[in-house]
């Protein structure tokens, strides 16, 4: 809760704005009765409008930017079961951090937009393109506002979180919104690896506007209300003639399952941004800070017992990655990236002795753990992000080497491997792998081996760092002899254990599966300090 | 010679050392039951016993073995492999793949681990070969020794139609019955009178039990108890008795040797059951006056005596309201819950059965054997207890922690966190036993107990088993085996709550919000910017629960939070440590301890609070306001899809593709921890094409 703590902290100093405040949360408690008011102003203008002071006008300009675009928006949009911008960022802040800024700026057009922002305070906000004012299609004016807060946030080094509920270009605008699309998106570009951006999604979000989530580094989305798209369902029928629902084409389970856009969905409004604030709380403010460290009250010694029975005595049989990784997290929590996508490999945030770590972790439960192309991708992504905001990631291995056959050849697995690998080798921050069952052949190598600068890697006795299995191995070596069960057994004697490894320092111990937590623990806090830097170079060349 | 001996006491120190963590998680409990009897501990019984068993009967059987310096040696299956009782074993065996009759019930495999392994005895257990006369034989026949009765004695009680001609014979009270093997149910049934009570001739335990009340359920009952009976003990031969409306099950545990000595141990009172199955045991009973006692022991040691009973074994009787009992049925073995003996008596039973079984004499008279105190016994399941008292549930012990820290609390169990709870068991978690000068005091711990057992990963029946325990009838001692259907004619559906209860409960849950909270301010280590947050004092919150919603105002002072919930204050207090499976607080005085089962950012936290598990909402107040717009969730029509309760093979398939089935009507039958569940249609319908072809 950092940068909303301090938020709060400042606010004493913003004396000046707390008028703000005031007016704000009254419509908070009675949007009802400012519409009321907001009516009787509208109606006094007709014999008053000449008479006005400057302080009058204020007021008022004030009091229609704080309704929005008025009670029967706000109803409108309530009935959909989305909340109002205003509310929705209330939800996501501490109470009374929140200062909007540019409020009086005004549409071109014709009105007006709804922004928020700090000024001296460390948490910026892009906003929500307030969908009860202009149904979300983005003006040069919405832009504008973006921006400047984004270059304060880069400045600052604050986090950006997107709250994106929009139409569309607002086709009116013509090419001043397509030019204030393109200003996001190279904001967003150049914001990328400085400071954490998050995007929610909590409303239609088509044409050009998918793309500033899409440079984002975690887009969420809020389940039944919300879709992203390059062109709607509409569009689709009249250019492919396909038949597709909003939902199937763009919604959440979409995405978050299909597309691999989208990195995990919520419930609702009120579950996606309380989510969002937990969520917050694993992220550094910059890539100049480091990963926040929480008080906690989980013994970082604790051993956990269920990890010595919990890889079975049969290679082929599979568990459940996820016990493990919850067992060692402080108090089992575990934020999954991506639940739902790519399951073979599992990644997401957890603490260690209140400390942020990435985990990383082959999924024996789906496809064995393989690695596949969305898998590596997906992991490739998370690594990356990891490294670009300080944060040590924890590596367990189970995986049975790359998915074999024509669709992943086809599809160039051998380019979407190699993002992984290069993720995991270029990564500077603390990388700590455990190998829990098997590391066979390139995919060994790829998961944070000791040979991509892993700085502590870890077997457990159940461990088999090999080329391939068993039975593979005895096909190829001893093809048509016949006691091909007696070598398997003595192929499994000789290589399918953690000692190979060993004797040649690849990994640096082989360990009691329930000292873990501490082994990890211990690790981290000596790995606090480490320092290490990649040749200089403009950008490194991922193969994309 | 010399040199012989240092080896042998080195491996002596190695495998202590190797077993030392086991036996200090799995003992530590079973240090604390004072034996009161002493033996001579130079007897010299056996060097190597085998336990053909599993789990918790296994380790309680070790237990003894270690204490007597006997070596033990465990066998197992596949599954089982990294069990704690193979673990807990001086040597183990794999005895063959996961199902029972392939593993625990293969005796070919147990005779060659026997072989190999040198035993000199086997301890049964219960259930599996315990009471198979084949068995007895077999081992026999090598010159092992069977640590229970003879073969003649477990072929006679084994037999229910066989054992009730010699209670007869023995002058014991019987129950009026068909005594022979059944053919035509519904005849019998009808000559007997309804209701009836069906079961299996070579049983147990439950399993193949039904009670008939017309002549439909009689054929229904019929069929499925000669299946499971089947499955079960490989007989599928039935018998039919006359069922005794508002019986109490008392049990009297008699213990006899080689020589003719036959003693009672009191009274077992087991009368709180579900589907026949044992949920609470105490020992004594309260319904028992002294003179019955004694009438029932001293009928319980003539039938011992006349089949020459030696070791240690259960006579069940079933009690009217007017204290006539009635012989049910002779257990060859040791029971499940002869741990409550064990406390009242003082006496080891597993001890008393290795020495008579190496042919020692009992050392006790009948006057030694004393009524100390109370025990109460509560059967841990991994099982639903919503769904008919207790549907067996499956998974991964992700958390577990037995309440042995607490005073007089026995846990005698044969897992531990990460252990598997599979289909092919039973779902036995532990059996938790509390004892106490009075049966108020035990009663006390075992509230205390359940409270502080924590199980994570499985359902689990700790809802149930506190809800009994601290029920006014029960407290009375006014219990039938009809108890749960009586008092629960619904289903059994969690903890009531009371409105001070719900407060309590509303209360901690906001506590324990806000405790998370302003932990989530507070950070460790150099942030760029200060992190010095005015530490909010007051919270206005909205608590939801059972579709209630309370509106909570929240103060705090140190760890002492005050918290107004519509308007009355509840104090709670604590070290609200986050991270612990269990929540010590204090509310308005009272010691309690709560669990907390999760907790999410969304304000979702599940407590478990007098056994029972609620789901708690907290919100702030504009949570609670905004939380009106929000789309209500349309929950999938289910009503047409059939579910299985559980994991588990099917075994028949009533139905067959195109038929049109009624609403209730079985459709297949599937089986799960040796349990055969119908599954019913939920409404009138067609049978679409099967994936799965009819078995058999």
């Amino acid at each position: 809760m950092a940068a909303f703590a301090v938020a709060r902290s400042s606010c004493g100093l913003l004396s000046g704005l707390k008028a703000y405040f005031k007016t704000f949360r009254q419509v908070k408690h009675g949007v009802a009765s400012a519409a009321q008011s907001q009516l009787q102003q509208q109606s006094r203008r007709w014999y008053s409008v000449s008479h006005l002071s400057v302080q009058e006008r204020i007021d008022r300009k004030r009091n229609a930017a704080l309704i929005g675009g008025g009670q029967k928006r706000i109803d409108a949009q309530h009935k959909r079961g989305k909340l109002t911008a205003r509310e929705r960022v209330e939800l996501l802040l501490d109470k009374d951090s929140f200062v909007e800024c540019d409020m009086f700026v005004e549409h071109r057009c014709s009105d007006f937009g709804m922004e928020e922002d700090h000024n001296k305070v460390r948490l910026h906000h892009r906003g929500p393109y307030d969908f009860t004012v202009f149904g979300g299609s983005l003006s040069g004016a919405h832009a504008q506002k973006i921006c400047k807060i984004m270059d304060q946030a880069m400045m600052v080094g604050a986090p950006v979180i997107g709250l994106n509920d929009s139409g569309g270009a607002r086709i009116q605008e013509g090419v001043e919104s397509l030019a204030g699309y393109a200003d996001i998106f190279l904001r967003n570009v150049m914001a990328s690896g400085v400071v954490p951006q998050i995007s929610l999604i909590m409303g239609p979000c088509a044409g050009g506007a998918v793309y500033s989530p899409a440079l984002t580094d975690f887009t969420f989305m809020v389940k039944d209300t919300s879709y992203l798209f390059i062109t709607g369902p509409d569009v689709v029928k009249s250019v492919t003639n396909e038949d597709v629902t909003q939902e199937e084409l763009g919604g959440a389970k979409t995405h978050t399952a299909v597309s691999g856009v989208a990195h995990r969905a919520f419930e609702n409004d009120i579950d996606a941004l309380l989510n969002l604030r937990n969520f917050f709380n694993f992220l550094p403010l910059s890539n100049q800070d480091p990963a926040p460290v929480t008080e906690c009250h989980d013994p970082s010694d604790r051993l956990v017992p269920g990890l010595d029975t919990i890889v079975p005595f049969e290679t082929t049989k599979a568990y459940d990655m996820l016990d493990i990784i919850q067992g060692i997290a402080d108090e089992r929590e575990f934020f999954e990236i991506m639940p739902n996508y790519a399951k073979n490999i599992v990644v997401g945030f957890a603490r260690m002795n209140g400390r942020t770590v990435g985990i990383v972790g082959n999924q024996p439960k789906v496809a064995s753990g393989c690695l596949d192309i969305n898998s590596s991708v997906k992991g490739a992504r998370f690594v990356r992000f990891c490294d670009a905001f300080n944060i040590p990631i924890l590596t367990f291995v189970d995986v049975p080497g790359f998915l074999p056959g024509t669709s992943q050849e086809y599809g160039g697995i051998i380019r979407h491997g190699a993002k992984l690998l290069f993720a995991f080798a270029e990564a500077t921050v603390p990388k700590i792998t455990i190998i829990t069952r098997k590391a066979y052949g390139g995919a060994y190598d790829v998961m944070s081996s000791k040979h991509l600068r892993g700085d502590v890697n870890y077997a457990w006795p159940s461990a088999e760092v090999a080329v391939m299995g068993a039975k593979g191995a005895v096909q190829i070596i001893f093809r048509g002899k016949s006691n091909q069960a007696e070598q398997e057994a003595e192929y499994v004697e000789k290589f399918a254990n953690p000692f190979p490894a060993a004797v040649r320092g690849f990994v640096d111990d082989i360990i009691v599966p329930s000292t873990t937590r501490k082994r990890i623990c211990r690790d981290l806090e000596v790995l606090a300090s480490k320092k290490q830097t990649n040749p200089w170079k403009k950008h490194a060349n991922i193969p994309l | 010679m010399a040199a012989y001996m240092i080896t042998s006491t080195l491996r002596r120190v190695l495998l202590v050392a190797k077993h030392a963590s086991f036996q200090s998680r799995c003992c530590v409990a079973s240090s604390r039951v004072q034996y009161s009897t002493v033996y001579d501990s130079n007897e010299k019984t056996f060097d190597k016993i085998l336990i053909a068993n599993r789990g918790e009967i296994a380790c309680r059987v070790m237990k003894t073995c270690k204490k007597m310096g006997i070596k033990t040696v465990a066998v197992h299956s596949d599954v089982d492999a990294s069990a704690v009782h193979v673990k807990m074993a001086d040597e183990a065996v794999c005895v063959g793949p996961a199902p029972t009759n392939k593993s625990y019930l293969n005796m070919d495999a147990i005779m060659d681990a026997i072989r190999k392994t040198g035993s000199q005895a086997v301890h049964p257990g219960y259930g599996f070969l315990s009471e198979n006369k084949e068995f007895a034989k077999r081992l026999a026949a090598e010159d092992v020794v069977f640590i229970g009765p003879d073969t003649h004695a477990i072929h006679a009680m084994g037999d229910k139609i066989e054992s009730k001609l010699l209670a007869k014979a023995a002058n014991v009270n019987v129950i009026p019955g068909f005594d022979g093997v059944v053919e035509d149910a519904v005849k019998i049934a009808g000559d007997i009178g309804y209701p009836v009570m069906i079961k299996a001739s070579a049983g147990g335990g439950g399993k193949g039990m039904r009670i008939a009340w017309n002549d439909d359920e009689t054929r229904e009952g019929f069929r499925l108890s000669s299946q499971e009976a089947a499955s079960s003990f490989g007989d599928d031969r039935l018998l039919i008795e006359k069922f005794v409306d508002n019986p109490r099950h008392i049990e009297i545990q008699v213990l006899a040797d080689k020589h003719g000595n036959a003693l009672w141990l009191n009274e077992r009172e087991c009368s709180i059951q579900r589907r026949n199955q044992k949920v609470v045991e105490e020992a004594p009973s309260t319904f028992l006056d002294p003179e019955t006692r004694r009438a029932m022991g001293e009928q319980a040691v003539q039938l011992a005596k006349a089949v020459q009973y030696s070791s240690a074994g259960t006579v069940e009787f079933l009690v009217d309201s007017n204290k006539n009992f009635y012989f049910l049925e002779m257990n060859t073995r040791l029971q499940v819950e002869h741990p409550i003996t064990e406390c009242i008596t003082g006496l080891d039973l597993v001890q008393q059965m290795i020495r008579v079984a190496k042919g020692f004499p009992l050392l006790h008279k009948q006057e030694d054997i004393p009524i100390n105190g109370w025990a109460i016994e509560s059967r841990v399941y991994a099982e639903d207890p919503y769904k008919s008292f207790g549907l067996p549930s499956i998974g991964r012990l992700s958390q577990y922690q037995e309440p042995i820290n607490l005073p007089k609390v026995r846990v005698d169990s044969g897992i531990q966190e990460g252990s598997d709870i599979s289909i092919y068991y039973d779902p036995m978690i532990s059996k938790l036993v509390t004892y106490g000068a009075t049966r108020a005091e035990a009663l006390q711990r075992m509230e205390a107990a359940l409270d502080n057992y924590v199980i994570r990963g499985v359902t689990h029946n700790i809802p149930l088993l506190r809800e009994i325990i601290t029920h006014p009838r029960f407290i009375s001692g006014d219990i039938t085996t009809n108890f749960l259907p009586e008092e629960y004619p619904e289903g059994f559906k969690g903890h009531q709550l009371t409105s001070e209860g719900r407060r309590e409960l509303v209360a901690t849950a906001a506590a324990l919000y806000v405790s998370a909270q302003l932990r989530s301010q507070r950070f460790l280590g150099n942030l760029r910017v200060s992190t010095t947050p005015q530490e909010q004092r007051q919270w206005e919150l909205c608590v939801e629960l059972e579709k209630g919603s309370h509106t909570v105002a929240v103060s705090r002072s140190g760890s002492t939070f005050t918290v107004e919930v519509d308007g009355v204050k509840v104090e709670v207090s604590g070290e609200w440590n986050l991270a612990s499976a269990l929540l010590p607080v204090t509310i308005n005085r009272t010691p309690r301890v709560l669990q907390c089962l999760s907790r999410d950012a969304g304000g979702d936290i599940t407590l478990q609070y007098l056994g029972t598990q609620f789901k708690v909402r907290v919100l702030s107040q504009l949570v609670s306001t905004l939380s009106a717009h929000m789309p209500e969730k349309v929950p999938e029509d289910t009503s047409s899809i059939l579910r299985s309760p559980m994991p588990g093979s099917v075994v028949a398939v009533s139905v067959k593709p195109g038929d049109v089935v009624a609403e209730g009507q079985e459709i297949c039958v599937i089986e799960a921890m040796k349990m055969q569940n119908s599954l019913i249609a939920a409404k009138a319908a067609k049978v679409r094409p099967m994936d799965t072809p009819p078995l058999h």
